[in-house]
């Protein structure tokens, strides 16, 4: 019995969107939940001050300023490394057994728990590098860490853009290396946006890793060098709610989170948007 | 594009000034160990600071074993640790007892049973008793919670309770925050831990007949109560000796008191 | 001279992906550097397939844990791919444009969020309504499978989304054309040209579900036994790394690198099961 298309496409909405909604109800309960436990305690003292009484009372600035800081410099290592393989395993090369293998890796290398990423970080940044616990080796890791992520995200975003794009480009005369630069990367922009947002995602987000290689130290300013040990907002989470020293201030540390986040997220879009634009002008 | 070049440079310049205008001629004391202790560790770091500007104190946590293994490797210069006993490999360091940590039994507060003996204490934790209504409450299945087993509160509940062989069944969360919360949201729930930190979302259970209240702890009738060892090298400096003296004087017991722990004496 | 800046660039660009994988390489090497001595002295039998993980007596089976994780990752992927994927189906193609804009960067926003958040929302709100609506102690499989899902859903849905938006609208207009319905044209011709990097997003996805830790211990009950149920707590591989890792010593410390070994292994099965999926496709258009 075939049901007409125009009724498996009805239900086909009705599930796809059914599911949709679903998913948006649960993220935004989610975000709500933290808001609406969170922002009570934000205030402009919580957000400029140093925290006293290990977080018990006071504010989260040099947190704050550590969770902005360290995630911008891992990606500021890992972008151009991971765009740049993407490159040249997309470009440059044929598809070979060996970027097989190499493609492979990665995804595999996805799935490492952060935890073992803070192992190695300790063991090779901390204590054979002798950086100590700093600032470096929490940026060093967390780059490692969101590699994988961009450079997959990158590849899928650089195939993606048609051939004929690139064939344009060479029968103009342009060389391999300019057709990228000017054809491939911006039009796989978006994609390699995406990575980098879940890469910044994953780093302010992530604990285990930052502890073992940045420190979980109280700070009482800003950090001024990159060998301070610093503390960012998800590990200032992390000890307060687990050692129950404050539910409160921890909740308003996750809240401020997420504004920082969606800020970050909105700046970075708002970037790629602008540069698109003046391309296309 | 421009726009990012320059957020960059920025970043790298802000990098490189910070590189070059870093010299602390101050002496650094790291603290390492119990995560229950840090934040009194930090607390008296922060009274001590402002009248010793020589000095700068910073407190890491990582657990009780890790205080014990930094302390010995000298990547910390304080150790601290909240155990019953010290274990062997800590015979080669120094150790004063800087405060006295309760332990206490904490059930939901819509729990019926409110009073335990120490041998119903050890026997739910091994799994013997099984359900409320052996101890007087009502017909549900009890839901142990443990910390995992490296917690020094687990180690030192362990040892006082006394074999103690952790029923197989029992539920492990790693902090005491999340065992609070997993207690508080579960009416058939036991856990344990640092009496300091038992709010009114559950209740602490007396065992044979004691709360565990700070008389009862300076009193020695309550039994679950831990030492809080600060643990150094045998040539510490003379400003990590200073530090601990400040420790133990009136001063800083006064202020780990007004805290919530109890004092060494 | 032209072709020689090329060349320059050719180099510059390998030597980038050379130093990127490794970096790779360099994690993949330490973790089994400091496992395999283990698996060698205690044997693969004992480790594998032994029940018994109490390394103070010498016992270090991780077999119930394996099962767990597999049952945990499994349960995620069961929640977070479909949802994930409709979700950016529906977002891209019955949705207009400027509510993307919103939305997507509303789910990248989820991708922030500390593990730590989500094990405390488990704790204080799904385990309750587990255990009231199911039964048992409420930490459990699947209240990991669900936090978890919930948590790769931003990953499935951003690399879907893109690879969806990727497909010209040429293709979408040829099915219009022939007479096909929006959905038609939409799962006969979209979808299967979106098919690697959705795929892409799905490995992905399973591979942080994998490897999460925080939120997975504060919501699966750690206790060390095999699963009958999904409401049975359960403790994963990397939940048992976690908890053991700051008390361990010799060979326990070891047993907890090879833990990462079998981590490794099974991520990459899980891997080769999801490429064979898409195998025998040309990769390069």
């Amino acid at each position: 019995m075939r049901i007409a298309p125009k009724y498996t496409q009805m239900l086909a909405v009705a599930v796809l969107g059914g599911a949709t909604a679903f998913t948006v109800v649960v993220l935004l309960f989610i975000i709500v939940f933290v808001l609406s436990k969170g922002l009570p305690g934000v205030s402009s003292e919580f957000l400029f001050s140093a925290p006293k009484d290990s977080g018990l009372s006071g504010g989260i600035f040099p947190m704050l300023v550590a969770t902005f800081v360290l995630p911008l410099m891992a990606i500021i290592i890992a972008l151009p490394l991971g765009v740049g393989t993407a490159v040249y395993l997309t470009e440059y090369t044929r598809e070979t057994r060996l970027t097989r293998v190499l493609r492979f890796g990665t995804d595999c290398l996805a799935g490492i728990p952060s935890i073992i990423f803070g192992l190695f970080g300790f063991i090779f940044f901390v204590v054979m590098l002798k950086m100590g616990w700093c600032l470096l080796s929490g940026c060093l890791t967390l780059a490692i860490m969101v590699l994988p992520t961009i450079i997959r995200t990158a590849e899928e975003a650089i195939r993606s853009v048609p051939n004929s794009y690139r064939e344009v480009s060479y029968s103009l005369g342009a060389t391999r290396w300019e057709t990228v630069l000017k054809v491939v990367l911006p039009n796989a922009l978006p994609g390699i946006v995406t990575g980098v947002m879940l890469g910044i995602g994953r780093s302010i987000g992530e604990t285990a890793a930052v502890i073992f290689t940045a420190g979980s130290i109280l700070p009482r300013s800003i950090p001024v060098s990159v060998f301070e040990p610093v503390r960012t907002l998800s590990v200032h989470f992390y000890i307060l709610a687990r050692e129950g020293i404050s539910n409160e201030k921890a909740y308003a540390a996750a809240a401020v989170l997420i504004i920082t986040v969606l800020l970050v997220n909105l700046a970075a879009y708002g970037m790629m948007h602008r540069f698109i634009a003046r391309r296309s002008r | 594009m421009r726009t990012v070049l320059r957020i960059i440079g920025l970043t790298l310049m802000a990098g490189v000034v910070g590189l070059v205008g870093c010299g602390k001629s101050r002496e650094n004391l790291t603290m390492a160990g119990s995560t229950a202790f840090q934040p009194f560790a930090e607390k008296l770091a922060e009274q001590y600071m402002p009248t010793h500007p020589a000095v700068s104190i910073t407190v890491q946590g990582g657990g009780s074993s890790l205080g014990i293994q930094s302390a010995l490797s000298g990547a910390a210069q304080i150790g601290m640790a909240d155990l019953v006993k010290l274990p062997p490999d800590a015979a080669a360091l120094n150790s004063i007892v800087a405060a006295r940590d309760g332990i206490a039994v904490v059930l939901n507060p819509a729990n019926t049973v409110g009073a335990l003996t120490l041998d119903q204490v050890r026997d739910i934790f091994c799994g013997k008793i099984r359900n409320w209504k052996d101890v007087g409450g009502l017909d549900h299945p009890i839901a142990v919670i443990s910390r995992e087993a490296g917690s020094g509160t687990r180690s030192s509940f362990e040892q006082i309770v006394g074999n103690v062989k952790l029923s197989g069944d029992a539920l492990i969360q790693d902090s005491n925050g999340t065992i609070r919360e997993t207690v508080a949201n579960d009416a058939n729930a036991i856990g344990y831990l640092s009496h300091g930190l038992v709010n009114d979302k559950i209740k602490a259970a007396t065992v044979d007949g004691l709360s565990c209240t700070e008389e009862n702890i300076m009193a020695g009738t309550y039994k679950l109560v831990r030492p809080v060892f600060l643990l150094t090298k045998a040539d510490a400096s003379p400003a990590c000796r200073a530090f601990l003296d400040y420790v133990l004087s009136p001063e800083g017991q006064e202020l780990i008191h007004k805290k919530g722990l109890i004092r060494a004496k | 001279m032209k072709l020689t800046g090329e060349k320059i660039v050719k180099y510059a660009l390998m030597a980038t992906a050379f130093s990127a994988l490794a970096s790779l390489l360099l994690i993949a090497v330490f973790i089994f550097k400091e496992g395999l001595p283990f698996m060698f002295k205690v044997g693969l039998r004992d480790f594998l397939f032994a029940s018994e993980w109490n390394p103070e007596v010498g016992k270090f089976g991780i077999y119930p844990m394996i099962v767990a994780t597999l049952w945990v990752t499994f349960g995620a992927m069961l929640i977070g791919a479909p949802l994930g994927v409709a979700g950016a189906i529906f977002l891209n193609e019955f949705v207009p444009k400027s509510v993307m804009k919103i939305v997507k960067p509303t789910i990248e926003l989820l991708a922030g969020i500390p593990s730590v958040v989500f094990g405390f929302i488990g704790v204080m709100v799904l385990a309750p309504w587990i255990r009231a609506a199911l039964g048992g102690p409420g930490l459990s499989v699947l209240a990991a499978s669900v936090i978890l899902g919930i948590m790769v859903l931003p990953t499935v849905i951003s690399i879907s989304t893109d690879a969806i938006a990727a497909v010209p609208n040429s293709y979408r207009e040829g099915a219009l054309a022939l007479g096909a319905t929006r959905w038609q044209s939409v799962h006969m011709v979209t979808i299967k040209a979106a098919r690697s990097g959705i795929i892409a997003s799905i490995i992905l996805a399973m591979g942080r579900a994998l490897g999460e830790t925080m939120a997975v211990i504060m919501v699966a009950g750690n206790t060390v036994k095999v699963p009958h149920a999904i409401t049975d707590p359960v403790r994963t591989l990397t939940a048992n790394i976690a908890l053991e890792m700051a008390n361990a010593t010799g060979m326990a410390r070891e047993a907890l690198f090879a833990t990462g070994i079998v981590l490794f292994i099974v991520i990459m099965i899980l891997n080769g099961v999801a490429m064979s999926a898409i195998k025998g496709r040309t990769r390069k258009k």
